[in-house]
């Protein structure tokens, strides 16, 4: 695949035959939508399952019954009196820390690559795309012991930077293939009627680059927000752990407020869902970017 | 061709950094220098608290080599790499192509697919385990009330407690957190296959499945072989889902490497240095063929 092809904005529209006159569907396509809304439920049902747990009151938890009898709305409301509270404010901090970082970070190297031959261009080009291939999970030991010579076990910014670094080369392809997409001769043009370099850049290349940049933003704010391994290695101190971590250490506890726990799930997860499904079309070019041809 | 060193040259040559820099200085810090420190740590002796007691040659792989445990460990990675992806792409297939058919309502079925890849796994992965409580659990609710269970509370009724059941279960939650992702991936394969090709597969009379075999397959195969690459890298290092609902236990019996891993991280850091040496041997020849079959070179440049 071109490079061209993987940024969904320089295809053009898909051209749709028009739509048929409104009639009854036939038998297979009533077979076909009847299959796919009970697939999209079995996929969507663990996460009904979550809220429905969220809302048992505590003294119904540990019975076994297939509804809540009474819907407990309180439960959200001790979640942010509790400390979970505290592990959210973590959470957001990575979350947002990480995207700030990875955006400064990535935004020229994507642009430069994107618009001028270099010599270490292929090499950078492909340090990137390796690093796509490495997990943190594969070299925790390694990080452990890093940051632990930097003295920053226990930091938020050990887990913005750890998030950033491994969140970069989603980051650079796409907006790599954003950039290379944006015909240079607009840019030239702005930069001819008087607009500076910078100007012709902030002006003209870095709108019509929109939708790379803020599908870059959410794909990393979710990752970050989402990353528990790192996190449960890096933090020892509950006060300091992202949610994830302090969800997860619920439940070895003895006595679990389980519907605590679903509550902070609830609020977890329903969001980056809703996040992830405005950019759902443009994450599959950018994670097998440089692959489909 | 020798050439002289003025400093517009040397401007000229320096710039690139300005705008890549900061990109390798973090790629070097947070994923380069972490894998030299794992390597160094795997020959040394380090205590439980991270203090270096000094070198330890190659005892440390010695030792990981001699665990009781080393063997079936591997062995049980192998089968969940295999058997998750296997699944989880033959699966996919079949969804992506009900996902392309044209139906009322596609865009929100579709939409409802993603959730498992938004959420966190970790959070996939406890309501899972909540689903299969002993006593309280959804699955052995219906388990019961379909005659398949005979009491809630009891052994029966804890498949996650049980070596033999606990590792079906996990790959299920893996597959069904991998199956989004997938099944995204071969519907991006599916479209980009023009409708001419099936036009003229109708003209010389193939039936659905000998086109579906012949054409659709063929064309599919760089989005399946990359869906399949990248599932292959996410299974290897998947961590969550077994930590979050067996730890690995009972004994080592649910424990694939990264688990050992960091289940040895407690005890002896350099062998669980060992430990990632050789997961990360693992994942560089899969990154080789990922390369390979990527063809980076006709794109960059």
């Amino acid at each position: 695949m071109t490079l061209t092809q993987s940024a969904p904005a320089a295809r053009p529209k898909a051209v749709r035959p028009p739509a048929p006159a409104r009639r009854l569907p036939s038998a297979r396509t009533a077979l076909v939508a009847g299959s796919a809304y009970l697939i999209a439920f079995v996929f969507l049902f663990p996460y009904l399952v979550m809220i429905l747990t969220a809302l048992r009151p505590q003294e119904e938890l540990r019975e076994a019954t297939y509804l809540p009898q009474t819907f407990a709305w309180s439960n959200f409301a001790n979640f942010w009196t509790g400390g979970l509270a505290q592990n959210l404010g973590v959470t957001l901090q990575v979350a947002a820390g990480s995207t700030l970082l990875v955006l400064l970070v990535a935004l020229p190297a994507a642009y430069y690559t994107a618009r001028h031959e270099f010599r270490g261009r292929t090499a950078f080009m492909v340090l990137v795309l390796i690093t796509q291939m490495f997990q943190p999970t594969a070299m925790l030991v390694g990080i452990y012991r890093e940051f632990y010579q930097f003295g920053l076990v226990d930091s938020v910014w050990s887990l913005i930077l750890v998030n950033s670094g491994f969140n970069l080369a989603f980051a650079v392809w796409i907006l790599h293939a954003y950039f290379s997409s944006i015909p240079r001769e607009l840019e030239e043009a702005a930069f001819i009627d008087g607009n500076g370099r910078f100007g012709a850049l902030f002006r003209v290349t870095l709108p019509l680059a929109m939708p790379g940049v803020v599908t870059a933003l959410i794909f990393t704010f979710i990752a970050a927000w989402n990353e528990f391994v790192v996190a449960l290695t890096l933090t020892t101190t509950p006060a300091n752990q992202p949610l994830t971590v302090a969800l997860n250490s619920f439940i070895g506890q003895y006595q679990v407020d389980w519907q605590n726990l679903f509550a902070g799930s609830v609020i977890a997860t329903i969001p980056v869902i809703i996040l992830f499904a405005l950019i759902e079309r443009k994450v599959v070019g950018g994670l097998t970017a440089g692959s489909i041809k | 061709m020798q050439q002289t060193l003025t400093p517009a040259r040397v401007m000229r040559a320096l710039a690139p950094l300005a705008w890549i820099g900061p990109a390798v200085a973090l790629i070097g810090v947070v994923v380069v220098w972490p894998v030299v420190v794992m390597i160094q740590s795997s020959f040394l002796r380090i205590s439980r608290f991270g203090v270096v007691q000094g070198a330890n040659g190659a005892d440390n792989y010695t030792k990981l080599f001699a665990e009781p445990d080393f063997g079936g460990v591997m062995a049980r990675s192998l089968v969940w790499v295999v058997a998750v992806v296997t699944i989880t792409v033959l699966i996919s297939l079949g969804l992506a192509q009900l996902f392309d058919q044209r139906f009322p309502g596609r865009r929100l079925a579709r939409w409802a697919l993603i959730a498992p890849w938004a959420a966190s796994v970790l959070m996939t992965a406890i309501i899972f385990k909540w689903m299969l409580d002993p006593e309280v659990g959804l699955i052995n609710m219906v388990l019961r009330d379909l005659g398949l269970l005979d009491a809630l509370g009891g052994a029966g009724a804890d498949p996650l407690g049980n070596a033999a059941t606990a590792m079906p279960w996990l790959i299920f939650v893996a597959v069904f957190v991998s199956v989004p992702f997938t099944t995204y991936a071969l519907l991006a394969g599916l479209s980009a296959i023009p409708a001419d090709v099936y036009e003229a597969a109708k003209i010389d009379g193939a039936s659905r499945f000998r086109t579906y075999w012949s054409v659709t397959l063929p064309l599919l195969r760089p989005a399946l072989v990359v869906a399949t690459l990248i599932n292959v890298m996410n299974v290897f290092n998947s961590f969550p889902i077994i930590w979050a609902m067996t730890h690995g236990q009972p004994g080592y019996s649910t424990a694939t490497s990264t688990i050992f891993m960091y289940i040895l991280k407690g005890s002896d850091i350099g062998e669980s240095a060992a430990m990632s040496v050789v997961n990360f041997g693992m994942v560089i020849v899969l990154t080789v063929i990922f390369l390979k079959v990527s063809k980076w070179k006709t794109e960059v440049s």
